[in-house]
């Protein structure tokens, strides 16, 4: 039950994105589309999951004085091989996020897991942490890649709801994933207060 | 002291195996993708070809760049070529454009390979210059006769709405790679 409780927090109280407000880069820079919010949000979770096992598992072999380098070594270790295995089999989604697969490495969310909870637990509770927060983190990015995608072009995934005439275009812009995140981050706290 | 360089040097060598490992496991298909999103780049933009465009590629001299050209033969006779050519002067950053001009130069098709462009603006030109509305089309123009270049400045094209230096870069990048195809077929005469 404990596990299924670190996922769920992970997911819905420690959301990375509408609570921790961590890694804003990617959130705001590949969600014009729910498509590509979901990739990275997928490409996230898998680097997440692996670094945390990794860095749990390291945690009483490495001195604290160079904790932080060694998790970065671990964290761009999972990235570099993330990025060559999506060029050799994900080439045309390897094109859309381009850029924002090398910034993993630098993603809030990552080295915080690692210093906040793999650092600290075991590597069975590190790896529902992962699961748990690279989940949330993928359900707000492709949440947000929905509205965006709904509200400026007309579609979800590609399928059209509406046509494209009728969507405002600065949804798709920068601004508007500032606007969208703004609202739904709003949306979640609403959501959360009425639970407790 | 000693601790904190051995565990450190421990894991940068374990993850720089790792990292040789993962590159020797994917180096082939990195190419080999690599090579089938050009082929199928190619045979969007060309007339029917037989040949393999990119074992015969050549490349030309137009301005600073260096342009590959893909010359498409069809029983040994030359039906088309087509340009791999990055515009510099996007509105964010390179456009990597893909154009294809059958054998007498006239534009048979075209392909963004790589962009950074507007959503919903200057990313328009995907469609947009094959678009049969009005004089948006590029496709079916011939460069050599033609005036191919934005209403605004006195050519035959409607730009972009709203994304006329997306349009400008599109299009200077069309007529250079009518000059690389000249270029190349002067260079394959001598």
């Amino acid at each position: 039950m404990k596990k299924l409780g670190i996922i769920y927090k992970g997911i819905v109280t420690d959301n990375p994105t509408f609570v921790l407000m961590l890694g804003m880069c990617p959130t705001l820079g590949t969600t014009g589309s729910a498509l590509t919010g979901m990739s990275m949000g997928l490409a996230t979770l898998a680097v997440l999951v692996c670094s945390n096992v990794v860095i749990s598992a390291l945690k009483s072999c490495v001195p604290s004085g160079v904790r932080i380098p060694a998790y970065i070594v671990v964290i761009a270790t999972f990235v570099t091989v993330l990025q060559m295995f999506m060029k050799a089999y994900l080439p045309t989604l390897d094109a859309m996020l381009g850029i924002f697969i090398p910034l993993i490495v630098v993603n809030c969310i990552l080295l915080g897991r690692a210093e906040a909870f793999a650092g600290r637990n075991s590597v069975l509770d590190s790896l529902c942490d992962g699961l748990g927060i690279g989940l949330g983190f993928t359900i707000a990015l492709t949440l947000l890649g929905s509205l965006r995608e709904l509200l400026g072009t007309g579609k979800i995934f590609g399928i059209t709801v509406y046509p494209e005439a009728y969507g405002s275009l600065v949804f798709v812009l920068a601004p508007g994933a500032f606007i969208a995140l703004g609202f739904m981050i709003a949306l979640f706290n609403i959501i959360r207060k009425k639970q407790c | 002291m000693i601790g904190m360089v051995v565990s450190l040097g421990v894991i940068t060598v374990v993850a720089g195996a790792l990292l040789g490992g993962a590159d020797a496991l994917t180096h082939d298909a990195v190419e080999k993708a690599q090579e089938a999103s050009r082929v199928s780049a190619l045979t969007e933009v060309l007339p029917e070809f037989d040949n393999n465009p990119v074992v015969e590629m050549a490349l030309v001299r137009v301005g600073e760049d260096s342009v590959a050209v893909y010359p498409a033969k069809m029983c040994g006779r030359n039906v088309g070529n087509a340009v791999e050519i990055t515009a510099h002067d996007g509105f964010s950053g390179d456009i990597s454009l893909m154009f294809g001009f059958d054998s007498l130069g006239v534009v048979s098709g075209y392909t963004v390979l790589a962009h950074g462009e507007t959503p919903g603006l200057g990313a328009r030109m995907g469609e947009w210059f094959r678009d049969s509305v009005g004089n948006r089309s590029v496709v079916g123009c011939n460069p050599q006769v033609q005036n191919i270049t934005v209403a605004k400045d006195g050519g035959e094209i409607d730009g972009i709405t709203a994304a006329t230096i997306t349009s400008r870069a599109f299009l200077g990048a069309l007529n250079n790679a009518r000059r690389a195809v000249d270029e190349f077929e002067k260079d394959s005469q001598r």
